[in-house]
């Protein structure tokens, strides 16, 4: 591997993760592009050394084609998820007005159970009786 | 094999009663009796005229060492005898007991299964065996606690117990683990052949004593047990008096042999008992419930009987099987007397129960005969056994731990003596408001069947006390073969007037002592609290809730990036770590690359900050295209003219898509909001930078056998007919891959045309709304 192939990789990976803890759908859309970018050189910069086009007949060190197969499947795949992921923050754009994830209502809800005290066992049930 | 089937039998009839006669739980109850009284048949059968004790093995995981083993020896005799006898006595008067009760019939599944493991529990020849059980009866006894599942006080008592219980079967089970590990075995016989010594053998043993000391109520795990009350007087009769709480006793029974000269052993259980012995005897002088004064009396005796089986001489040993039997006589008897009194008066009041003298004198007379036992006063049994464990103390030779235990034995005695005496005086005494349970009363017209069958059991009890303090040469001699199982030495004889001795002398002064102070002692006392070792268990399960809640909100807050960050500096920390235990080694493995790959990697890199840096979103998308057509570039150098050309033609239509989805948006991207700090976030997105490439690198250099792909090219000309091996492997040799891929692109497809409708028509909607209100 080559010290820019490590370095690339290094920035595609940065970028793509601080993209990914944006609140805004756009921002990690992109995030998961350039870590889409990251993923497919890693595969193919770690899974094999430089060479000629893998076709038969040629002169010369062929490059491995089994990372090659693998990354072109993986381009395809995050195409979809892409545009599947540019549509949702579309859709919450044009219902909501903007593009930001929410926090999640439930998981505040046990933040707020938290600050109450805490009893041993269950909460008494209507149904209990006096002993 | 006759004695598993009986095992068995118990749970086939606690499966019929929770299942098949749910409306009829009389008969189930029924069909209980017959397997106790036959499993009891069983085991006097099966020891009577056997030269050895009968054994059986069944495989459960032989490689493991991990099979049930039972045998039937003396002691197990003795204790399968008292499980089966004491049960078929507590079940024949819970029918009383439980009439008009819609509860009975999950009381007789829950019963039987729990008489079931408890006899699979004293057969048991090892270890793991008795945990399996051990861990059954914890179960069996959390749900009886809980029977009344409405009362907040019963389900509370219940966690407590089975907390409590269950912690101390998990140290077991790391003990059972250790010995299993260093010896190879958990069988009684074959540890004791090992001989354990040395500091394994120590932590092991303190670990089974933990199980003992907490499935047997000792201090400081003493609490649960008062607390388990709150069930149904057969259960308490039953489950915390007679069997479960003897389950912990069992145990230092079996493994006193084998661990007794450990250094720890001995002080452990003398230390524990003699404290359990004087707190509950302290308690039992002044609870007013009765039925508390008999659990905590338990929690004493019990601590007796843990002195006795864990100081390890043979005469201790005789002794300690003998007042087991004892005990569970006299104790079942007093719970299911102070269950008829409760039954009669409605109140348990020990200011109050001397009312039932008129109503149920053979009763109380019965339950007199038991507390006598109970304080060690001739002619009863109770008597001949107390002086035999005094005797036992005063013989053996330990020193100072020898001197704790009998000094300690002496004081307990005299608590015991005093709350038995308290409870006389308490059932002598005429009540100063008569008149209330007169009253009472007259809600109780039980008919004379449900009051004999209620008062049979307690006299049988009374009975049995007596006739075996006057028998108690011949008892004495029956539990020789169940003491010798434990130890060959420990053969020894009771006898009802053992002539004047210093343990007679002890007595006497013990039981004048103790005598004055139980007739002294106040019957009201209101300064009753919570128990301490009550409110610290409470204290503490209520801290480790509120510690559970206030992390699981610390870590879930709700917010999506948050969750994202903590993911990706866990998954970045994995790599990083390894790399500092290995090394940096593969980085000098770098190479410096040609010009021209040089230079495309600077464009893509300085493309992708941008991405990051820039805030507009329609600039940031041209910046992703840009990186991925450098990257294309990349490619192509590096000899994938295929990936080269998709990754061409995919960026071009990303940068379509983000344009579409774009066009409704404004430009700008707001700045995120500052919960998660910004230079939170560049850190964890340096640390997954370094990670990473360091993963790739790593992985470059674990490579041990050559690349699948030799394979691919020997056979895509013969084979596929293609030169081209990426594409032969896409539509060919891995076809398979590429439908799903088609798939994932058709899925994502509908799902994006879905959505884009479903949006639409809410932006429909929304405008003619608006239009109807300006109209």
């Amino acid at each position: 591997m080559s010290i820019w192939a490590f370095t690339l990789i290094a920035v595609l990976f940065a970028v793509g993760s601080y993209l990914l803890m944006e609140r805004s759908l756009t921002r990690v859309a992109l995030g998961v592009g350039v870590i889409g970018n990251g993923v497919n050189v890693l595969i193919i910069a770690s899974g094999s050394d430089a060479g000629e086009a893998p076709i038969i007949g040629r002169e010369g060190v062929l490059a491995d084609p089994l990372p090659q197969a693998l990354v072109l499947t993986a381009i395809v795949i995050g195409f979809a998820l892409l545009t599947f992921l540019m549509t949702l923050a579309w859709r919450n754009w044009t219902i909501t007005g903007n593009d930001e994830v929410e926090d999640d209502v439930e998981d505040r809800m046990i933040t707020r159970r938290a600050e109450q005290t805490a009893k041993l066992g269950d909460e008494p049930h209507p149904e209990d009786v006096q002993t | 094999m006759v004695f598993f089937a009986a095992v068995v039998a118990h749970f086939a009839v606690a499966v019929l009663a929770l299942i098949g006669l749910r409306r009829r739980p009389v008969i189930a109850a029924c069909a209980g009796l017959v397997v106790l009284a036959g499993t009891a048949l069983v085991v006097v059968t099966q020891a009577i005229g056997a030269t050895s004790a009968p054994r059986k093995t069944i495989e459960w995981l032989p490689l493991l060492g991990f099979n049930f083993t039972f045998q039937v020896d003396g002691f197990a005799v003795v204790m399968a005898l008292l499980v089966s006898l004491l049960g078929f006595g507590v079940l024949a008067y819970s029918i009383a007991y439980f009439e008009h009760d819609a509860t009975f019939t999950r009381f007789v599944g829950l019963f039987m299964a729990f008489a079931g493991s408890m006899t699979g529990l004293v057969l048991a020849e090892d270890l793991f065996t008795m945990f399996i059980f051990w861990e059954l009866t914890s179960v069996w006894s959390f749900l009886l606690i809980g029977l009344h599942d409405k009362s907040e006080v019963a389900r509370r008592s219940a966690v407590r117990a089975l907390l409590t219980t269950g912690a101390g079967g998990l140290c077991m089970l790391v003990g059972i683990g250790l010995l299993q590990n260093q010896f190879g075995t958990t069988s009684f016989a074959q540890l004791r052949e090992a001989a354990p010594t040395g500091k394994m053998a120590s932590v092991a043993a303190s670990l089974l004593l933990l199980g003992a000391f907490t499935k047997s109520a000792q201090f400081p795990f003493h609490f649960w047990l008062p607390g388990a009350m709150a069930a149904p007087t057969p259960v308490s009769a039953y489950l915390h008096s007679a069997t479960m709480v003897k389950a912990g006793i069992v145990l230092l029974a079996r493994t006193a042999p084998i661990f007794g000269d450990t250094g720890v052993w001995r002080w452990w259980v003398v230390l524990a008992g003699v404290i359990t012995m004087l707190i509950g005897g302290w308690r039992a002088l002044r609870e007013t419930d009765a039925k508390l004064v008999l659990a905590h009396s338990t929690v004493s005796q019990l601590g007796l009987l843990t002195v006795l089986f864990g100081i390890g001489s043979p005469y201790a040993t005789y002794a300690g099987v003998a007042h087991l039997v004892a005990h569970a006589i006299f104790k079942a008897g007093l719970f299911l007397g102070v269950g008829v009194i409760d039954h009669e008066l409605g109140t348990r009041d020990v200011s109050k129960i001397g009312a039932a003298r008129r109503s149920v004198p053979v009763s109380v007379v019965a339950i007199g005969a038991c507390l006598l036992s109970m304080a060690g006063i001739i002619p009863l049994f109770g008597f001949a056994t107390k002086e035999k464990a005094l005797v036992a103390l005063l013989d053996a030779e330990f020193g100072l731990v020898g001197s704790i235990a009998l000094w300690g034995i002496v004081a307990g005695s005299v608590f015991s003596v005093a709350y038995s005496v308290r409870l006389l005086h308490a059932l002598v005494r005429t009540p100063n408001d008569s008149a209330s349970n007169d009253e009472h009363h007259a809600h109780h017209e039980a008919s004379a069947l449900v009051r004999t069958t209620l008062a049979a059991p307690v006299v049988v009890a009374a009975v049995v006390s007596l006739g075996f303090g006057f028998a108690a040469s011949t008892v004495g001699s029956w539990l020789v073969s169940p003491s010798s199982a434990l130890d060959v030495k420990a053969v020894s004889k009771l006898a009802l007037w053992p002539g004047i001795n210093d343990a007679l002398l002890i007595s006497l002064v013990v039981i004048a002592i103790g005598a004055v102070i139980g007739w002294k002692a106040p019957l009201e006392d209101n300064s009753a609290q919570q128990p301490q070792g009550e409110r610290v268990f409470d204290a503490v399960y209520d801290a480790t809730i509120a510690g559970a809640k206030r992390i699981t909100a610390v870590i879930q807050p709700g917010s999506l990036p948050i969750y994202v960050g903590v993911t990706l500096l866990l998954v970045s920390i994995a790599p990083l770590s390894a790399t500092f235990v290995d090394g940096f080694g593969s980085l000098s493995g770098l190479t410096s690359g040609t010009a021209l790959e040089a230079s495309v990697s600077i464009i893509a890199i300085v493309l992708a900050l941008g991405v990051a840096v820039l805030q507009s979103r329609f600039t940031g998308a041209m910046f992703l295209g840009g990186v991925g057509y450098a990257i294309a570039a990349l490619f192509a150098l590096r000899g994938a003219p295929d990936l080269a050309v998709t990754q061409l033609l995919v960026e071009t239509l990303t940068i379509v898509v983000f344009l579409l989805a774009l066009r409704a948006m404004t430009r700008i991207t707001t700045r995120p909001v500052a919960r998660f700090p910004q230079i939170t976030r560049m850190f964890i997105a340096a640390t997954v930078g370094i990670a990473i490439p360091l993963l790739a690198l790593a992985a470059r250099d674990a490579r041990t056998a050559p690349s699948a792909s030799q394979e691919y090219f020997a056979r895509s000309v013969d084979e596929a007919g293609g030169r081209n091996v990426v594409n032969v492997i896409l539509v060919d040799f891995r076809g398979f891959d590429t439908m799903g891929e088609i798939v994932v692109l058709a899925i994502a497809a509908l799902g994006v045309a879905n959505l884009v409708r479903a949006a639409e028509q809410h932006r429909r909607a929304a405008i003619s709304v608006k239009e109807v209100a300006g109209s």
